[in-house]
């Protein structure tokens, strides 16, 4: 690993100038064969990768209308240049939304169009070459998939679509993302990104209930694999015992107990999190949720409720449906799946919760928006629920609130610059440059207002931004998840007032 | 019949049948593909009739390019609609008699003629000047703003400096309509601008003018946000094999 100079905080977000090359070098390591073959991929590169490339890139077009429209449409209008955290961050123009889809649209310009084929240099078609390979795995792995450009593109080309399908092809050569691939690896074989296994959880289980009896005297339960219960959880496995996820899952426990309502974790799909999604791969997808059905309906659940985290939001929100519905088995009064904030915002409009906004009086929070929560989901039944909601939760569990910047929130959200499977150490340099321009944001809201707290409805922002606050001189214990307020604020009966 | 006649005859019938067929075929293409997952960009309409209208404004007012950029914004939004007018008002050489409509139209789409080269110059310094956009421009990009460039150009030469022979034009136009062929001015001028505009017809389903079709089928603006209420298959995800257990 390189040393690298964390980027100055500004007083305003610049962009800066075009540096080529600069990030040419930020490489993630490379799946090793067994990972690869859990999933179904070819250890290493084959022999004529070439030709599978270029073959998998026309299949993957065929069965795409999204990628036909975004490979021909693009007019090159600059739009999204100055949009992605990446390029923000490093100044490489590979980096630019529209640069780092031209990676994987030259090349299918150079195989399946007309101009691309016959007049290459005029439209910058590239044949399929091993430097092409490189490029794509360098700059394909420094796209969180965060749709930000998706937002101000004209034609709305989201460069997430095309950074899947490059990382499907890759797979599909045998030039996978160790970190990725692992981590799915482990949710086939053992039900969890971390490859916990069930009585470890039961045990984690166990002890955040006498944690919970100790600190508020009430019984709430962290209930495992129990049949008949109402609500099957689904959460990403950070929150059984990441700092601070693991306070998130405290308050989602301390929600259900207080309304009374009976819920489970299962120990088959532990996991909420579907990494599945950032590789491209829908077999994978599809193998990974279906664990999920199966639990639900192994248990006979009513419902089914997702913990915080941005993209399992997204894959349960927009995709479950499609991949691993119907749902006609669960009851049809609640929304399948429920998202946790859906389920405790409801209940505080019911009146259902006691919050004590004080016990949150040290804390001067903002909240920052996740990507995947922001740009491709909902809460609630109207659009923008997903901003609404989580801030409502906010305002009731804490006394001082204060929003970043508006172009730096909601449908503008910037990435933490960990997401999309980027979340790993290998890649720990671009990682902290991303993430510069919601660093600037916070800088602006911690000098006017005094924040000293983030909360975010995400796993990973919560692991990044604990890695990457230090870097620009913020308390790394800022960050927390809009459960860990609530499970401060919330009253459990007589024994806690 | 004089050769220019007949050349410009058969290059404009030649043209329209290019541009038809290969519009025609990549809208059957964007069509047929289909799009197995729910990928709109949220917040999104919840309704068919809210996505209507989030397209309609895209389309007429550039909604998202608003968002990004107000330059790009504006040189882009006159060069369109100047664009749009100048077409409008080339009608009264395809209807006889000409419709009321485009008979008022007639002044404006004069000026529009300007506002589409102010537009053109705008997006062309961009591409030259912002270091960014001048990174992604390939050949093409700037081909293709000459192209333009220079339909509007010689457009305007045509109006305000050398006339040519509009009613022997209109006759040429219409003979072409109707298969009964009329000769054709050949002034230079003219005949650039012909050329020039057969030429744009025949790059436009080969090229990125293609974003004119192609946005409407563009799926993070035109799904509607209803996964949860709405079971959403298509391609290869309608062809996925039930899930085990009750349903």
């Amino acid at each position: 690993m390189a040393a690298f100079e964390p980027p100055a905080l500004e007083e305003y977000t610049v962009t800066p100038p075009v540096h080529p090359g600069v990030m040419a070098h930020s490489r993630p390591y490379v799946a090793k064969p067994e990972h690869q073959a859990q999933l179904g991929f070819p250890g290493a590169l084959v022999d004529n990768w070439e030709e599978v490339a270029v073959k998998k890139l026309g299949e993957q077009v065929s069965q795409s209308r999204a990628l036909q429209v975004f490979l021909d449409a693009c007019v090159k209008c600059g739009a999204c240049t100055d949009k992605c955290h990446y390029y923000l961050g490093t100044g490489d123009p590979k980096n630019m939304p529209v640069a780092r889809q031209d990676l994987l649209r030259s090349v299918y310009r150079r195989y399946y169009t007309f101009a691309g084929k016959y007049f290459p240099w005029l439209v910058g078609a590239r044949a399929m070459t091993k430097d092409v390979l490189n490029e794509w795995y360098a700059y394909f792995h420094q796209c969180s998939q965060c749709r930000r450009c998706s937002v101000f593109c004209p034609y709305g080309i989201d460069t997430a679509e095309i950074s899947m399908a490059a990382r499907d092809i890759m797979d599909a050569v045998g030039l996978g993302q160790k970190y990725s691939n692992e981590i799915i690896g482990k949710v086939l074989k053992i039900g969890n990104n971390l490859g916990l296994p069930e009585p470890a959880l039961r045990d984690t289980l166990d002890g955040l209930e006498e944690d919970v009896k100790e600190e508020t005297g009430a019984d709430v339960k962290f209930p495992l694999d129990v049949k008949g219960a109402e609500v099957l959880v689904i959460t990403p496995s950070a929150d059984f015992f990441a700092e601070p996820h693991v306070d998130g899952l405290i308050g989602y426990a301390k929600v259900f107990h207080a309304a009374g309502i009976s819920w489970t974790l299962s120990s088959h799909a532990s996991e909420a999190a579907n990494f599945s999604m950032f590789i491209g791969d829908h077999k994978n997808l599809r193998r990974v949720a279906l664990r999920i059905r199966e639990a639900a309906l192994d248990l006979g659940v009513k419902r089914i409720v997702v913990g915080e985290c941005g993209h399992a939001w997204r894959v349960a929100y927009s995709f479950w449906n499609t991949l691993i519905g119907p749902f006609d088995f669960l009851d049809p009064d609640y929304p399948a799946p429920q998202h946790i904030c859906e389920v405790t915002y409801d209940l505080m409009q019911r009146g259902a919760l006691k919050l004590d906004r004080s016990a949150n009086d040290d804390k001067i929070v903002t909240f920052h928006d996740s990507c995947n929560v922001a740009r491709a989901s909902r809460m609630g039944d109207t659009p923008g629920g997903q901003f609404t909601i989580p801030r409502a939760i906010i305002r009731a569990s804490v006394n001082k609130f204060h929003d970043m910047a508006p172009e730096t929130i909601q449908e503008n959200t910037f990435c933490c610059g960990g997401g999309g499977g980027l979340l790993t150490d290998d890649l720990v340099e671009l990682r902290v440059k991303g993430a510069l321009p919601r660093m600037q944001a916070l800088k602006q809201v911690v000098e006017e207002y005094g924040v000293n707290h983030i909360a975010a409805i995400c796993a990973i922002c919560k692991s990044q931004f604990t890695k990457v606050l230090p870097y620009y001189k913020f308390p790394m214990d800022m960050i927390g998840g809009v459960h860990g307020l609530v499970s401060k604020a919330i009253r459990l009966g007589a024994v806690n007032q | 019949m004089s050769a220019v006649t007949v050349g410009y005859a058969l290059l404009f019938y030649a043209a329209s049948t290019v541009f038809a067929l290969g519009v025609a075929r990549k809208i059957y293409i964007y069509a047929r593909t289909p799009q197995p997952l729910k990928i709109p960009t949220t917040p999104a309409p919840v309704t068919r009739l809210g996505v209507a209208g989030r397209m309609l404004r895209e389309v007429t007012l550039f909604e998202s390019l608003f968002k990004s950029n107000k330059w790009t914004w504006l040189f882009g939004w006159v060069f369109h609609f100047a664009l749009l007018l100048v077409l409008l008002r080339h009608l009264r050489y395809f209807t006889e008699p000409v419709w009321g409509w485009v008979v008022l139209i007639q002044p404006f789409g004069v000026y529009a003629g300007f506002a589409m080269v102010a537009g053109l110059a705008g997006l062309w310094a961009r591409r030259v000047l912002v270091d960014r956009v001048r990174y992604i421009s390939n050949p093409s990009d700037h081909l293709m703003l000459a192209l333009l460039a220079g339909i509007a150009a010689s457009g305007l030469g045509l109006k305000f400096a050398t006339h040519t022979d509009i009613v022997a034009l209109k006759a040429f136009v219409l003979g072409l309509m109707y298969f009964e062929w009329q000769p054709l001015p050949a002034d230079p001028l003219l005949l650039a601008h012909l050329t020039l505009v057969a030429t744009l017809m025949i790059v436009f389903p080969v090229s990125k003018l293609l974003h004119a079709p192609g946005v409407f089928f563009s799926p993070t603006r035109n799904q509607a946000d209803n996964p949860r209420e709405h079971r959403h298959v298509a391609g290869w995800s309608a062809e996925l094999e039930s899930p085990v257990g009750r349903s």
